[in-house]
């Protein structure tokens, strides 16, 4: 017995050393020679240029039909290319397609394909291949979550309703070159959703020979600027540059390299460490020193979406339009932007965010505001709508948030003005996000937390929300006169008429207040000096199509 | 011995079907839905995710299905990705949360006895309380704010390790060294009291008076002895270790199965919280059956049931 003693604890502890022995030489991927985590200064003529940046989470789908959401597109905008494509500018100009024309009714487009365009295996891509990419995404079995981007094709919602066949659907490949697209009604800014994903071609015979071409590396082929060539999971990701793309000779970078990291302040360290070139998003309070201190590397890109509260208009007193005006009167937005928000957003006195065209000039900027805070004003307001409705005072209730620190700041800021302005008090919840989407929808809350990001470049993407009954209406108001501007502006194809209808509906919502919105969100991130050429089209994560390293 | 094994087995088999059955049934009675996003889908895409992962069917018909692919070690798909099923998860995750959870387990055992031990025979000396006070913040201060420490003076500043990521054996040291702390910090204090406990038992006092040196009193008898609360313990602490911290593996970008614990349920990724959970489940009454037989090698006093009278 005594012989054994001695060694029991020696053989405990050194098995636990071989077996981190075994693990330590068994799984090392690389060599670390140059990893060390120094920054690196090495940007020699000859050596590649290397884009390094961090995508916040895992793509769930790298399929142009399934994909969704911006940690997928941001990947496929690289690597795919649509009829058309956006300039830095935000302007729509040619991508695959070369020339189009459209029908007087707006009905009818014809998109030319341009010649010497290739899959980056070499195949050329043709017409059929977008016709195929549009019929699959739509096809019930594919099980698309962005599907209904295709219901403008005529008998495209009907074909993912599983209500007709795909031969009804509006899109036709009448030679290689050459694709006939029919609309179920006039849309103005379908010339825009050609550059949106669900939009993009995928290779017929590709699809066809492997179904799960876009799991990983090796088998992705795609059309774009860059393609895929690594994939470890949940890890990173590398593109290179495609040779086969048309314009290859205005792709300056070699390789873009990203890193799955899912915490920001990780993400900021890693580019103050300089192992990342390009970082996006950043942790709120470093967003606030950078904006304070006016660092050049930090932009503060525009964003197509708005940050708003939903207020449920059947709980009393709040279906009374005074009382949420007074409520809307009351937000001290530009504290909440320069305070608790901290990423130089605008503050929103309408819900369509500065960027989309009018006209003539800005829309955003041609609305100007809609309303003004104005305490003495709110206070009346409130006094008249709670008489209104029988009441001396609001009872106490809930704004229910997703449960996030910086929802939570906001939050607690808007309690504070209300209780300070109105003298009204109230309690705030955390709830999850699935349990919130739940309970919206159930029309189980007093007032929520809620955000937007459009869809595609025009007010409607925001405007069709608060028809009676719209998908999103979770504050369950109804306007007669509203909902036939919105209809006005979808059946046109007069610019004219269809800007003056939104903006005349979005003076109705402003005056009856269903939602308060509270500012238009950023997108703002941080660069390297030396990286050059990032651009961020109001719809898109910052785009590096064009960027190169000096 | 072989006997009692295999009733442990059998028992652990009934003891996972009846976890899987539960968690099903409250997965499924939890509100929220994996396909539920901000702006409504509308109801025929909608369907056509239901239909496509089988959540139109009734309750008892997915259950059946589900452990019908069980049997065949399949733990179906992720809802939130069409490239990687669950098994792909765990593959690619879990031998990369067993080494990081071998690296942290070395150095929680390893420092945690020595300091133990150190503490337990300097009792209310200064190597005592430097050990007890450096066990005390290992428990107290949560990993990921040592974590964030380790990260900006060792990585940031002095650059003498990589932020995050994992490519190399030199990323493993900072999240290794984060995740060692609680545990190491816990076996230290529990190695103390043991020790003590069985320095002032009579028969140390009967090796002492034998004439038994310092050395062999400590290691061969003493430790030994003290030893077995710790092994208790450890069937635990390994499991959690070696599963995945959600945390650290977040803060340092590791793409183990940490997150499949937390993002499942957050997603509500049903194929995902089961097989999180079962995975998790087998591995931990695994460990707790290698426990158990590890006491009758460490303490022989002790018998297993069945086993040799």
């Amino acid at each position: 017995m005594k012989k054994k003693l001695g060694s029991t604890l020696i053989l405990i502890l050194s098995t636990f050393f071989v077996l981190s022995g075994c693990f330590g030489g068994g799984t090392t991927k690389e060599p670390a020679s140059n990893d060390s985590g120094k920054p690196s200064d090495e940007t020699e003529e000859t050596a590649p240029k290397v884009l390094r940046l961090n995508n916040s989470s895992e793509p769930g789908s790298l399929h142009p039909g399934t994909a969704q959401g911006t940690h997928d597109s941001w990947i496929l905008e690289h690597a795919f290319e649509g009829l058309t494509k956006k300039t830095p500018e935000g302007e729509i100009i040619q991508g695959m397609a070369e020339e189009w024309e459209t029908s007087e009714d707006g009905l009818t487009w014809t998109f030319h394909l341009r010649d010497g365009i290739h899959w980056s295996n070499g195949d050329p891509v043709t017409a059929t291949d977008f016709e195929y990419a549009w019929k699959y995404a739509l096809n019930p079995e594919s099980a698309s979550t962005y599907a209904y981007q295709l219901y403008y094709l005529e008998g495209g919602q009907e074909f993912n309703e599983g209500k007709a066949g795909e031969d009804g659907v509006g899109v036709t490949a009448t030679d290689e070159k050459t694709l006939e697209v029919k609309l179920a009604q006039p849309t103005p800014y379908f010339l825009d959703l050609t550059s949106f994903y669900t939009y993009y071609p995928i290779n017929q015979k590709v699809q066809e020979d492997n179904p799960e071409w876009y799991q990983e590396a090796d088998t992705y082929v795609s059309n774009g600027a860059f393609k895929l060539t690594e994939w470890k999971h949940k890890e990173s990701i590398k593109l290179a540059k495609n040779e086969h793309y048309y314009e290859q000779d205005k792709i300056n970078l070699d390789e873009v390299h990203f890193v799955i990291i899912d915490d920001e302040n990780t993400a900021w360290q890693m580019y103050q460490a300089g192992e990342l070139d390009l970082v996006y998003p950043l942790p709120q309070d470093v967003q606030g020193q950078l904006m304070a201190n006016n660092d050049p590397e930090f932009v503060a890109g525009p964003d197509l979406s708005v940050y708003y509260y939903n207020i449920n208009n059947n709980v009393k007193p709040f279906n009374n339009p005074k009382v949420r005006k007074a409520l809307s009167m009351a937000i001290e937005r530009q504290t909440i932007v320069d305070h608790v928000a901290q990423g130089g957003q605008p503050p929103a006195y309408s819900v369509v965010p500065p960027g989309i065209p009018d006209v003539n000039g800005d829309y955003q900027e041609n609305t100007g505001k809609l309303f003004e805070e104005n305490l003495d004003e709110a206070k009346k307001l409130l006094e008249e709508g709670l008489a209104e409705e029988g009441m001396d005072q609001i009872p106490n209730f809930t704004l229910t948030y997703n449960t996030s620190e910086g929802h939570k700041a906001i939050a607690e800021a808007v309690q504070e003005m209300w209780r300070k302005n109105l003298g009204i008090e109230m309690t705030l919840e955390n709830v999850e996000f699935q349990v919130k989407l739940d309970r919206e929808k159930a029309g189980d809350y007093t007032i929520s937390r809620a955000g937007w990001v459009g869809d595609y470049v025009d007010p409607m993407t925001f405007m069709d929300l608060w028809v009676t009954d719209g998908p999103y209406n979770d504050a369950d108001w109804s306007n007669a006169e509203y909902d036939k501007l919105v209809q006005t502006a979808k059946t046109t194809m007069d610019q004219e008429v269809r800007m003056k209808a939104m903006h005349d509906a979005e003076k109705i919502l402003m005056d009856e207040m269903p939602i308060l919105p509270i500012y238009f969100y950023t997108k703002p991130f941080t660069v390297k000096p030396n990286v050059t050429g990032i651009y961020t089209p109001i719809n898109r994560y910052p785009q590096f199509i064009y960027a190169d390293i000096e | 011995m072989l006997k009692y094994s295999l009733k442990r087995i059998c028992l652990a088999l009934v003891t996972l079907w009846v976890i899987i059955t539960l968690t099903f049934l409250l997965m499924h009675s939890i509100p929220g839905n994996p396909f539920a996003q901000e702006g409504s889908m509308p109801k025929a895409v909608y369907d056509n995710l239901q239909s496509y992962y089988n959540l139109d069917k009734p309750l008892l018909t997915q259950y059946g299905l589900y452990l019908q692919s069980l049997l065949q070690l399949d733990f179906g798909p992720s809802l939130k990705s069409s490239s990687i099923s669950v098994n792909d998860y765990i593959k690619n995750g879990f031998p990369i949360s067993l080494h990081l959870g071998a690296q942290a387990m070395v150095i929680a055992i390893t420092f945690g006895l020595i300091f133990g031990v150190i503490a337990s025979l300097n009792r209310n000396k200064w190597p005592d309380y430097v050990a007890m006070v450096l066990a005390i913040i290992g428990i107290s201060v949560p990993n990921f704010i040592l974590a964030t420490i380790l990260i900006n003076y060792l990585a940031v500043e002095w650059h003498l390790f990589p932020v995050a990521t994992w490519k190399s054996w030199s990323h493993t040291v900072l999240p290794s060294i984060a995740l060692a702390m609680m545990p190491m910090a816990y076996i230290a204090r529990l190695m103390r009291s043991s020790m003590l406990e069985v320095l002032s038992q009579d028969y140390i006092l009967t090796a002492k008076s034998k004439g038994l040196s310092r050395y062999s009193v400590i290691f061969k008898h003493a430790i030994r002895n003290a030893m077995l609360p710790i092994v208790t313990v450890l069937g635990i602490l390994i499991a959690n270790l070696v599963t995945g911290s959600f945390i650290i593996e977040s803060i340092f970008g590791i793409p183990g199965m940490g997150e499949m614990f937390v993002k499942g349920i957050f997603n509500r990724d049903y194929p995902v919280i089961l097989g999180s959970t079962i995975f998790y489940s087998a591995i931990l009454i695994f460990l707790i059956l290698i426990v158990d037989l590890a006491y009758t090698w460490i303490d022989p006093r002790i018998k297993v049931p069945g086993g040799r009278k």
